[in-house]
């Protein structure tokens, strides 16, 4: 039966790591209901996990954007639907795109660093300095991440969405020769407000995934700069994979039948 | 500052246990600190000194035995109660631990600020005070603890650990990674601050000159349980065997290193 120790083994380990991280993020929110509140972090991570990744995703929207409405037109065109161009570039982006490539960018960019940040002082005890120093880490560390994130991915992704949209309608009326006009109105025609909505929800959801894994990772590294760096990738990783099960599962939950 | 011994301890430890999975560290701790007494705590690396101090600061949860300070078990107090018991302890931690996203003077005022009342403006002259009772100049407040060498690091930790004036501070290894010179200008500090503020002071070390220099009682730490405890000028003369081999750093002697296991 010595075969199927190591099966155990993992299946065990799993559970481990799962219970604990639920555990990680159950107290994480317990702590954002309770006083004292430190709003000067929160308005400081604001900036620093929305408006500073607000150049990469506007990019990420664009291109997306762009690419939306040339790659809908090559196929379109074959059933002479260019009609619907204006319209699969706004679902698309509002619905899915804007929310999950906003989303694995910030995972990206704002996910390793809260990583690595909480992970070196963690490392070089100052987690422990924090604790007797009369300051709870998950407070003053951890919650206002975890705030910040649910509130900047909804604002981030609306723009992203804007900004998507806009590529679509500058490759449709600039290179594929669309009214200008026409394209706008078709683009507003088919949308409905369900549309947006769930994708600021999925947004709020991958704020608080993408954050959370950041701090889950940086707040257990151990053992120095390597511990540090592996924290870093796997809160990029288990973010980027959590986001995208995520996504299916609202999507289900709001358009499934 | 010889200890008042018909009073309660400082800081009382009976039998404190701590193990991480099958490896024991602590076995059985016993130690007594009196009120206003300097106890150094030495003992080989990897002996469970960091882990004891640890264990007495709620950082980690001890497996078996109490902690008491005042008389009363603090062992396992969780939140709020942790909090305000920490509230009276400082820490000097090995590696300093100074919080690099603020500056030197928010570091030192850091738990003013948070604790009580107190204005940023008087935190901020609390904290140049207290920088320069470590004989840092009042315009390091403003750097940044990455601009700051390693033993200005250290006094700013060392302000930082008295900035409440605390009645018990602990010392994880002070002298750690600094040159003799200004090892032995943190230990003069530590002496004259805790002698300032009447506190009770624990300090970790495998450093013998600073053992020697802060403490008014030594206690050994092998294999996870106190094995000599006296007063200072008695450690040349102890009579015991790990004692013996520490304080003169011989490789042979009933001490083995963990490496030959």
């Amino acid at each position: 039966m010595n075969f199927l120790a190591p099966i155990g083994r993992v299946f065990i380990g799993f559970l481990v790591a799962t219970g604990r991280l639920v555990a990680f993020a159950a107290l994480s929110v317990s702590h954002c209901l309770r006083p004292p509140f430190y709003g000067r972090s929160i308005g400081r991570q604001m900036i620093q996990i929305g408006y500073f990744s607000l150049p990469v995703v506007g990019l990420t929207a664009i291109f997306t954007g762009m690419v939306l409405a040339l790659q809908s037109y090559t196929g379109f065109a074959r059933l002479n639907a260019e009609s619907a161009i204006a319209t699969v570039v706004v679902l698309t982006m509002t619905r899915e795109l804007g929310p999950v490539l906003a989303g694995l960018m910030v995972a990206g960019r704002v996910g390793a660093a809260i990583a690595a940040e909480i992970g070196t002082m963690r490392v070089t005890e100052q987690i422990d300095a924090l604790a007797t120093l009369s300051t709870d880490p998950y407070k003053y560390l951890i919650v206002p991440r975890l705030v910040a994130g649910v509130i900047t991915l909804p604002i981030l992704v609306l723009i992203a969405d804007i900004i998507g949209v806009f590529g679509g309608y500058v490759v449709s009326v600039h290179s594929l020769e669309f009214n200008a006009a026409n394209y706008l109105k078709l683009t507003w025609q088919f949308l409905e407000p369900l549309d947006v909505v769930t994708g600021l929800v999925k947004a709020a959801v991958f704020g608080f995934l993408v954050t959370l894994m950041g701090c889950y990772h940086g707040f257990h590294s151990r053992g120095g700069a390597q511990g540090v760096g592996a924290a870093a990738t796997n809160a990029v990783v288990s973010s980027s994979v959590l986001i995208l099960a995520a996504n299916y599962m609202i999507t289900a939950a709001f358009f499934g039948t | 500052m010889s200890a008042p011994t018909d009073k309660t301890p400082k800081i009382e430890l009976r039998g404190l246990k701590k193990s991480f999975g099958a490896k024991t560290v602590l076995d059985g701790v016993d130690l007594k600190v009196g009120t206003g007494e300097s106890v150094v705590v030495i003992g080989g690396s990897g002996t469970g000194k960091s882990v004891m101090l640890k264990c007495i600061l709620g950082l980690l949860w001890p497996d078996g035995g109490s902690i008491l300070i005042d008389g009363a078990d603090v062992s396992a107090l969780s939140g709020r109660a942790r909090e305000a018991r920490n509230a009276r302890i400082g820490m000097l931690f090995q590696g300093s631990a100074l919080f690099d996203s603020l500056t030197v003077w928010e570091n030192v005022a850091f738990a003013l600020q948070r604790r009580s009342g107190v204005s940023k403006p008087e935190a901020r002259n609390i904290a140049l005070g207290k920088l320069a009772q470590v004989g840092l100049e009042a315009d390091v407040g403003a750097l940044s603890p990455a601009e700051l060498s390693g033993g200005m690091q250290k006094r700013v930790a060392l302000a930082r650990a008295i900035a409440t004036d605390p009645e018990i501070v602990f010392f994880d290894e002070p002298t750690t990674g600094l040159d003799p010179i200004m090892g032995d200008i943190i230990n003069r500090l530590i002496v004259d601050c805790v002698r300032e503020l009447g506190a009770t002071a624990v300090s970790i070390t495998h450093d013998m000159a600073s053992a020697r220099r802060i403490a008014d009682r030594i206690a050994m730490l092998h294999d996870g349980r106190i094995v000599w405890d006296g007063p200072a000028g008695d450690i040349e003369s102890s009579g015991n065997a790990f004692v013996d081999q520490f304080i003169h750093g011989r490789a042979e002697g009933p001490i083995e290193m963990a490496v030959r296991r």
